[in-house]
C-alpha cells in the first residue's frame, strides 16, 4: 500500500549509479534529487507527467560534444549565435558576442546561494540538472545595452545520451534583449534536461522564446527561471512541436514593482507525444501585471498538459493577473489536462483565469466548407488562426514567420 | 475585494463568540473506551446489534485503513491527529429505543429546540413551518429520532437511520453500501467504513416523488468524540427526493474529528437534490478548537437521464476538506454543484467538487463562491474529467472569490481533464474587489458602508442561495451574516 516506500525504478537505479562519482560541489544537488527521486503522479506538480512511469531509460551523460548535423529552423535569421552541443559550449559554432555581451564558461555550479536558487531548487528535474551539469554558460548583458539582433542559443543533442545544459543570463538595468532558446536534434533514447536562469535588472525589456523542435523520439525537460526588477517588461514565448515526452517549466518572479510579464505558448502535438507546460508566476511585490496565454492542439493519441499558477504574495496589492488556457482536441484518443491555479494572499487584486477544452467549432467549420473549402483545409485554416493568437505577440517578424511556417508544416502533414 | 477599514476591523473583532450553537447538553452517555482498534470496531458493531456481514465489512475496512497514509495534498495545515485519543462511540443513555418523541430524553429535545429544529410533528403541523420536513436527528453517534415516518411509509419512502436499515433492509444496504464510495476510496472514508455509528438511509421507490423534504441534523455534543456518520440515498427509476443536512457542535478547546461518508445513487430518470448547511464549531478567535470536517460525498448518476445536485453553504469547521462529487455514468445525466464557502478567523477550507463524465451527452455545472476574511484560507479545488466514451460531455465552471482584509487567502485549483474530442469544458475564475463605483452608488443612496457591502456580498452569492430549498435559504442567509458579521448585514 501507499505507506510502503516504492522500490527504486530501473531508471532511478541507473541515475544513482551515474551519480556515484559526482564532484563534491554537486553532491548536495544530487542528494536533493535522491530525496525525492523521480517525481510521480502523487507529487502534485507532476500529477499529469509521471516521470517515474514515463521515463523509460536513463542514458549515460554525454562525454564530449558530438557532430552537429541538424539545421536550425532559425538558420536564416540574422542573429548572434551561441551553440551548446550536448550541453557544452561549442566555440566553432558560435559567433562573437555583440558589444555589451560577455559569454564565458563557468565551472562553479548554479547553486551559488543567489536569490534565484529559491525559484529553482525545489524541483527534482532542476536538481538533477544541477547534479549532472558539469559546465554552465554565463552570459552577461551589460546595463543600457540594446541588442539589435536576437541572440539564439542553440542546444543541440547529437546522440542517445543525456545532456544537462545550464545557462545563466544576467540582464543589466535599462538593457534590451531577445534571447531564443532553441532545442534541436536528439534521437530516440536521448534525454535533455536543461535549465536557463535569467536575472533581470530594472527598466529592462527582455524577450525570450523557447523553441522545441527536437526529434520526436527524444525526452526533453526544460526549465526556465526568471526574476525581474522594477518597471520592466518580460515577454516569453514557447513553441512546441518536438519531443516524445517533454516538459517545459517556467518559474517567473516579480521582484520589482510596476513590471509586466506576457507569456504565451503554442503546442502542436500528435501521435503519442506527451507535452507538459508548467508555469508559476510569482507576484512577490505590488503593482505588477501578468498575462498568460497557452494554446494546445492535440491530434491522434497525444497528451497535452497545462499547469499554470499565479501566486500573489501577502502585500502584493494592485496585482493584475490573467491566465488563459485553450485546447483543441482533434481526436478522441487525445487527452488534455488543464490545471490553472490561483493562490492569492492579498485583497486588492484583480486576478482571473480561464480554461477551455473542446473540438473545433462546428458552425465555423460549416461556414468555411459551405464556401467551398475541403474539410482538411478548413480545419487547417481554423487551427492556424488558433495557434496564431499565441504567436502574434512575438515582435520579431522573421522569427514569427518561421514559427508560423512550422505550424503550417505541421498542419499540412496532418491533412496529407 | 477591498473592504472599507471599519469592515476589516469589525470582522477582526468578530470571532466565534458569535457562534450561537456553542452550548453543551448535559446527558448521561454511553461511551466506548477511548482509542481505536479492532475491539472498538467490534464494540460498535455489537452495540448496534449488527449482523456478521456488517462486522466483517467493518473489520476489513479497518485493516485496510491501517495500511493507508493520511492525504497531504490539500491546502490545510493541522497537527497530526492522534486517532487513539478519541471516543468512537457515544450515545445518549437510554433504557429502550424510544417509540415516540415522549420517550426521548427531554434534554435532547431541548437541544434541538435551541437549534431551531422542530422535531415534534404536531409543532410542524401546527404551522411553525409552512411546508413539512421530515427530520432524522443524529446526536453524537446515534440517531435519536426520525419524524413523519408513517406518512413517508404510505408513499413507500424509507427514511430511517442507517442502523435500522442494516437490520430492516439488509438487501438494499448490502447492494448499495460502498458502491459509490468504495471501502478503500480514501483515508477518511475507509476509517468511516470501519467505525461509522449512524446516519440516514433513504430509499425512494420507482416513480415516487418524495412527499416532503427530508432532513438530518447532526449534532456533536460529547467531548473528545469523533462523529462518523454514513448516509445512503437511493432514488429508484423516475423518483425525486430533496434532502437537507445541517450540522452544529458545542465550543470546545480541542479539535474534534468529523469524517462522514455520503453516498447517493440515482437510477434512470431519478433526481436527487442534496443541500447542506454546515455550521460546525469553527474554533475560537485564536484558532483554538473547532471541528475537523473531513467528508467524502459522492453521487452516482447510474441511470440514464438522472440528475444529482449538490448545494452547500459552508460556514463552520476549523478545517473543511470536502468535495461533493458526481459520477455521470448514465447517458444524458446531469451533475450540479453550487457552493458558498465563508471562512473567517483561522478557518481553513479546501473544498470543491468532482464531475466525472463517463456517459454520452452528460452535462455538469459548477458555481462556487468563496468569501474569506480574518486569517482564513479558502481554497476551491475541483476536477472535471471526460472519459473516452463521454461523447458530447459539457461542463461549465465558475468560481469567484472575495477577500476581506489583507491577511486571508483565496485560492483556486481546478483540474480539467478531457479525453474526448467532442467534450467541451469551460472554466472561469476571478478574484476581485468590490467595485468602488458600486459602493459609492449604494452609499449615495443612504446606505452605510456596511449595508452597502452586505448588499453587494448578497448579490455575489445569490446564484447559489437561489438553489437552496426555501427552508434552508433563510437559515443560510442568516448564517452568512453571522459568519461575517460586521461586514454583512
Amino acid at each position: 500500500m501507499s505507506n510502503i516506500t516504492p522500490l527504486k525504478t530501473e531508471v532511478e537505479q541507473a541515475l544513482i549509479a551515474q551519480g556515484a562519482g559526482i564532484a563534491p560541489d554537486r553532491k548536495a544537488a544530487f542528494e536533493r534529487f535522491l530525496e525525492s527521486g523521480l517525481p510521480h503522479r502523487r507529487v502534485e506538480a507532476y500529477h499529469y507527467t509521471d516521470l517515474r512511469a514515463l521515463l523509460k531509460s536513463a542514458p549515460p551523460p554525454a562525454k564530449a560534444g558530438g557532430k552537429v548535423s541538424v539545421i536550425s529552423p532559425l538558420a536564416d535569421i540574422d542573429a548572434d549565435i551561441i551553440t551548446l552541443v550536448d550541453g557544452r559550449y561549442e566555440a566553432s559554432l558560435s559567433s562573437t558576442p555583440p558589444k555589451g555581451v560577455s559569454v564565458k564558461m563557468a565551472t562553479t555550479l548554479a547553486d551559488d546561494g543567489s536569490a534565484q536558487k529559491s525559484v529553482l531548487s525545489s524541483d527534482p528535474v532542476i536538481a538533477l540538472n544541477a547534479a549532472f551539469s558539469d559546465s554552465a554558460l554565463d552570459i552577461a548583458i551589460d546595463a543600457k545595452t540594446e541588442l539589435v539582433k536576437p541572440l539564439i542559443i542553440r542546444l543541440v543533442t547529437t546522440a542517445a545520451h543525456a545532456s544537462y545544459p545550464r545557462v545563466r543570463v544576467t540582464v543589466g538595468d535599462h538593457a534590451k534583449a531577445f534571447i531564443v532558446e532553441s532545442h534541436e536534434g536528439g534521437v530516440a533514447g536521448a534525454l535533455i534536461d536543461s535549465v536557463l536562469e535569467v536575472r533581470m535588472g530594472d527598466h529592462v525589456a527582455f524577450d525570450h522564446l523557447r523553441l522545441n523542435v527536437t526529434d520526436r523520439a527524444a525526452t526533453v525537460l526544460t526549465s526556465f527561471g526568471g526574476a525581474m526588477g522594477k518597471e520592466s517588461l518580460y515577454r516569453g514565448h514557447n513553441f512546441v512541436v518536438g519531443g516524445a515526452l517533454s516538459r517545459h517549466q517556467i518559474f517567473f518572479r516579480f521582484e520589482g514593482e510596476q513590471s509586466k510579464a506576457e507569456i504565451s505558448s503554442a503546442s502542436l502535438l500528435n501521435k503519442k507525444q506527451h507535452a507538459d507546460s508548467t508555469l508559476v508566476v510569482d507576484h512577490a511585490v505590488p503593482e505588477c501585471q501578468s498575462r498568460e496565454f497557452f494554446a494546445h492542439v492535440l491530434d491522434d493519441e497525444s497528451i497535452g498538459v497545462f499547469q499554470g499558477k499565479i501566486i500573489v504574495r501577502p502585500g502584493a496589492q494592485q496585482t493584475d493577473g490573467k491566465m488563459m488556457s485553450r485546447a483543441i482536441v482533434l481526436e478522441d484518443g487525445a487527452t488534455m489536462n488543464n490545471k490553472p491555479e490561483l493562490e492569492i494572499f492579498a485583497d486588492d487584486v484583480a486576478c482571473g483565469h480561464g480554461a477551455t477544452v473542446g473540438a473545433l467549432d462546428e458552425d465555423l467549420l460549416f461556414y468555411l466548407r459551405a464556401r467551398g473549402l475541403p474539410k482538411a483545409e478548413a480545419e487547417a485554416l481554423m487551427l492556424q488562426a488558433f495557434v496564431g493568437e499565441a504567436l502574434e505577440s512575438i515582435e520579431h517578424d522573421g522569427i514569427r514567420d518561421v514559427l508560423e511556417a512550422l505550424a503550417e508544416q505541421w498542419l499540412k502533414a496532418r491533412s496529407a | 475585494m477591498v473592504a472599507v477599514k471599519e469592515t476589516v476591523e469589525q470582522v477582526k473583532q468578530l470571532d466565534v463568540d458569535q457562534y450561537k450553537y456553542g452550548f453543551t447538553t448535559d446527558l448521561e452517555v454511553d461511551k466506548a473506551p477511548k482509542g481505536l482498534n479492532e475491539d472498538i470496531v467490534r464494540f460498535i458493531s455489537a452495540k448496534k446489534g449488527e449482523p456478521q456481514w456488517m462486522l466483517d465489512w467493518r473489520l476489513d475496512a479497518f485493516r485496510r485503513w491501517k495500511t493507508m497514509d493520511e492525504p497531504q495534498w490539500a491546502r490545510v495545515h493541522y497537527p497530526k491527529i492522534d486517532f487513539n485519543d478519541s471516543y468512537y462511540y457515544a450515545a445518549p443513555k437510554k433504557n429502550a429505543a424510544p417509540k415516540t418523541l415522549d420517550d426521548v430524553d427531554p434534554a435532547i429535545l431541548d437541544t434541538y429546540k435551541k437549534l431551531g429544529i422542530p422535531l415534534r410533528e404536531q409543532e410542524i403541523l401546527a404551522g411553525v413551518q409552512t411546508s413539512k420536513v421530515a427530520v432524522d436527528a443524529v446526536f453524537d453517534s446515534v440517531s435519536v429520532v426520525t419524524t413523519f415516518k408513517e406518512e413517508l411509509k404510505k408513499a413507500g419512502v424509507i427514511f430511517c437511520s442507517i442502523s435500522e436499515a442494516i437490520k430492516d433492509h439488509p438487501d438494499l444496504v448490502k447492494k448499495y453500501l460502498g458502491s459509490v464510495v468504495p471501502v478503500t476510496d480514501n483515508y477518511y472514508a475507509t476509517l468511516n467504513c470501519a467505525v461509522f455509528t449512524d446516519g440516514s438511509f433513504v430509499y425512494i421507490p420507482e416513480g415516487t416523488r418524495c412527499p416532503m423534504e427530508l432532513s438530518t441534523y447532526f449534532r456533536i455534543n460529547e467531548k473528545n468524540t469523533g462523529q462518523f456518520e454514513r448516509t445512503l440515498i437511493i432514488a429508484e427509476k423516475g423518483s425525486y427526493v430533496s434532502y437537507l443536512e445541517g450540522c452544529t457542535a458545542p465550543q470546545r478547546d480541542e479539535n474534534q474529528l468529523h469524517a462522514a461518508v455520503v453516498e447517493l445513487v440515482a437510477l434512470d430518470d431519478a433526481e436527487i437534490k442534496y443541500s447542506t448547511v454546515q455550521n460546525w464549531y469553527p474554533g475560537d478567535a485564536d484558532g483554538k478548537g473547532g471541528i475537523y470536517n473531513f467528508v467524502t460525498k459522492r453521487g452516482d448518476c447510474r441511470g440514464a437521464n438522472s440528475k444529482i445536485s449538490w448545494t452547500q453553504v459552508e460556514t463552520g469547521s476549523a478545517i473543511t476538506w470536502k468535495y461533493p462529487s458526481c459520477i455521470l455514468r448514465g447517458d444524458n445525466s446531469r451533475g450540479e454543484f453550487y457552493s458558498i464557502a465563508v471562512s473567517n478567523g483561522y478557518q481553513q477550507v479546501d473544498s470543491g467538487t468532482k464531475m466525472i463524465h463517463l456517459g454520452k451527452n452528460t452535462t455538469s455545472r459548477i458555481i462556487s463562491k468563496g468569501i474569506s476574511a480574518g486569517k482564513s484560507q479558502n481554497t476551491y479545488r475541483g476536477q472535471v474529467s471526460a472519459h473516452r466514451k463521454a461523447t458530447n460531455a459539457r461542463n461549465f465552471t465558475n468560481c469567484d472569490s472575495l477577500l476581506i482584509g489583507e491577511t486571508c487567502g483565496a485560492h483556486t485549483v481546478p483540474y480539467l481533464e478531457s479525453k474526448n474530442a467532442s467534450a467541451v469544458f469551460e472554466h472561469e475564475a476571478t478574484t476581485s474587489k468590490i467595485s468602488e463605483d458600486q459602493l459609492f452608488y449604494c452609499r449615495q443612496r443612504g446606505l452605510s458602508a456596511e449595508e452597502a457591502t452586505a448588499l453587494i456580498v448578497n448579490g455575489f452569492v445569490k446564484d447559489v442561495l437561489q438553489q437552496l430549498p426555501m427552508e434552508f435559504a433563510v437559515e443560510a442567509q442568516k448564517l452568512i451574516s453571522i459568519s461575517l458579521e460586521g461586514s454583512v448585514g
